[in-house]
């Protein structure tokens, strides 16, 4: 029988450090990280000694140059950190801001940002969301105006992880207001740039990762922090969504899958009227049911890695994955907060807050909507 | 310089387990395996030794083929050759058979110093280690919580009850068993996780070792009857009330018992 391309001897490894790293530096301090309203970026530094902030990239630049499969295996296991603002930090930085960068950055650009980024020295942001154009990102306003060899960067971003702990910005921007698509430009922003400023927002979910809205009032950065092409930005930004919402499928399934193991054994251990909650068929039959849909979405999502993985065309599977997997997480989360009780309703419980943080899942990186939107066109209607 | 580690392979601390059909051990399928903890130390100490100067790391591990992933771990964490003991005819072993096989590896490797934890977190016997220096001829030392270099061998702080330390010298060759948490067990980082694929990984059977019909069921002086989940009693009384009223209680208790 031929190897598993997700689960080779060098797979399981992976996922064992991984594992380790988790159970032992994230889901102890997963508290702490939600009081802080950020991660311990010193524990990026770890992260990147371990090998586990380019996975991908070539090993010229400090990454693995493996493929997709092992980012499967280490969001499968972040996502078991307790703390689903931690994972999404981890994965704007790996999988959302920087593989633009990666893939199309000239060489001076991936010395100065990527190496570092990999390296674990240089967090980054992904600065797309503006107060006026979410989903729609052709709606985007932040201009760009080039000044000589300098962009002159005004405008404002919202909704941005990793706002204050970024050291620098992957800036969708408009520099060619009449060109349509192809006036708009992917820009590189150091955050200690002058002009440059955040402040944080208050979210009702995901307390552990630093969201806010960033301001450029006259930035200038070099038009050589141009990332690829001037006027290719909404085309390669469109490439790196596909990443961020596999990305973001895997990590909330084995989160999902977390909280309905922590649910069962929950219920095995509560006496209701005489006998555990486990041994009442309603309980049986729910239980069964979220974990077919656990199931299914996992194997969704595994089918959707395996052609990432052979090179093939996922986007339309990507897209209803990150449409089914967002319902899935909240249905876990709403059934598994019932089986808990008063309990799931208090913000300690793990139910109680994988309830407001799942509802994240169909609206970031691409809402629901617009998954829709995109598969009816595939569709024909 | 040469250091053999000692690895057994263990349920994963957070695994489901089930008793087997027998009810003489769990069931083993779909449950995942790590490292016994003790033995992470152990491999540490090993490799923090590498890393100061010259030595090369063996680690050994005796199983079915499952163990040699955790072989693979201890190459992706900087050992540089694992052996691998696979032979149905060691199953049923007892400490003592298994401390046979592992001395037998010991007597071909001929290292300066064997390193292996104090206990299993499956069997926890803490019988392992003696018996394996004893088969060697080699002195040892358990509850290791400290070993530096000392002449030619290594000065020991061992635990004792109640906080003590034990100093003993150990001359080399010799075996160390050591504590958990005498050091910071490094993870094995996707770099060194890819050069292990490298690294070589002998597999030797009973026979290899001169051990047929020495090692396993057959020969083991020791046999599991069975494994239970202890059973949850009955009657335990309650005691409610202030501190006071608690701890007066508690004392009546006592003395109604003939304790105090």
């Amino acid at each position: 029988m031929s190897q598993d391309p997700l689960n080779s001897p060098e797979h399981e490894l992976f996922r064992e450090t991984v594992r380790r790293f988790t159970e032992e530096e994230l889901r102890p301090r997963a508290r702490e990280f939600d009081e802080m309203g950020r991660f311990d970026t010193s524990l990026f530094k770890k992260m990147g000694d371990l090998g586990m902030l380019g996975l991908r990239y070539d090993p010229k630049y400090g990454g693995a140059g493996l493929d997709w499969s092992y980012s499967a295996v280490m969001f499968e296991e972040l996502g078991r950190a307790d703390n689903a603002g931690v994972t999404m930090g981890i994965s704007v930085h790996t999988d959302m801001a920087t593989p633009s960068l990666a893939e199309f950055g000239s060489e001076e650009l991936k010395q100065q940002f990527l190496v570092p980024s990999i390296a674990g020295d240089m967090l980054s942001a992904i600065a797309v969301t503006e107060p006026d154009a979410g989903s729609d990102v052709s709606g985007i306003r932040t201009r760009a105006v080039r000044d000589g060899d300098e962009w002159v960067i005004n405008g404002s971003k919202i909704y941005i992880t990793n706002a204050a702990t970024a050291d620098w910005l992957c800036l969708l921007a408009v520099t060619n207001p009449d060109a349509g698509y192809g006036g708009f430009t992917q820009i590189i922003v150091p955050t200690d740039a002058p002009g440059f400023r955040y402040e944080l927002l208050d979210k009702i979910g995901n307390w552990g990762s630093d969201t806010g809205q960033l301001f450029f009032e006259d930035v200038r950065v070099p038009v050589a922090n141009t990332i690829g092409e001037i006027g290719r930005g909404f085309q390669q930004q469109m490439m790196q969504f596909q990443d961020e919402r596999l990305v973001a499928c895997v990590s909330a399934i084995a989160g999902s899958s977390m909280l309905w193991e922590e649910t069962r054994s929950w219920a095995e251990e509560r006496i209701l009227f005489g006998k555990p909650l486990s041994k009442m068929q309603n309980t049986q039959f729910k239980m069964v049911e979220l974990y077919t849909q656990l199931t299914a979405a996992k194997e969704l999502v595994n089918t959707c890695v395996r052609k990432r993985v052979a090179g093939e065309d996922a986007t339309n599977l990507i897209t209803m994955a990150k449409l089914f997997c967002g319902g899935v997480c909240r249905r876990v989360a709403d059934e598994c907060i019932q089986f808990h009780g008063g309990y799931g309703y208090m913000k300690e419980s793990m139910a109680g807050r994988a309830f407001v943080d799942s509802r994240l899942i169909s609206i970031g990186g691409g809402s629901d909507e617009t998954m829709l939107f995109y598969m009816a066109k595939q569709l024909g209607f | 310089m040469k250091i053999l580690v000692c690895l057994k392979q263990v349920p994963h601390q957070d695994a489901r387990l089930d008793i087997d059909g027998a009810g003489t051990w769990i069931k083993e399928d779909g449950i995942k395996f790590e490292i016994n903890s003790y033995d992470t130390f152990a491999l540490e100490e090993a490799l923090r030794i590498k890393d100061a100067g010259e030595a090369e790391v063996v680690v050994v591990s005796i199983g079915p083929d499952r163990v040699t992933q955790a072989l693979r771990t201890a190459l992706g964490m900087g050992a540089d050759r694992a052996i691998h003991v696979k032979d149905a005819e060691i199953d049923g072993s007892d400490t003592l058979g298994i401390a046979k096989v592992l001395a037998a590896v010991a007597k071909e490797e001929s290292p300066d110093l064997v390193l292996m934890g104090l206990m299993s977190d499956d069997g926890n016997a803490s019988a392992v280690p003696p018996m394996m220096a004893e088969l060697m001829g080699v002195p040892s030392a358990t509850a290791v919580m400290k070993a530096t270099p000392e002449g030619d061998g290594y000065r020991c702080e061992r635990e004792l009850e109640g906080g003590a330390l034990e100093v003993v010298d150990l001359a080399k060759p010799c075996l160390i068993a050591v504590q958990s948490g005498l050091n910071q067990v490094r993870y094995a980082s996707l770099k060194g996780i890819m050069a292990a694929k490298k690294k070589p990984m002998d597999t030797k059977s009973a026979g290899d070792l001169g051990l047929s019909g020495v090692v396993g069921a057959a020969g083991a002086k020791a046999q599991i009857e069975k494994i239970y989940a202890p059973v949850r009693g009955e009657g335990a009384e309650i005691i409610e009330g202030s501190t006071d009223e608690v701890v007066t209680q508690l004392v009546g208790k006592i003395k109604e018992l003939g304790l105090l």
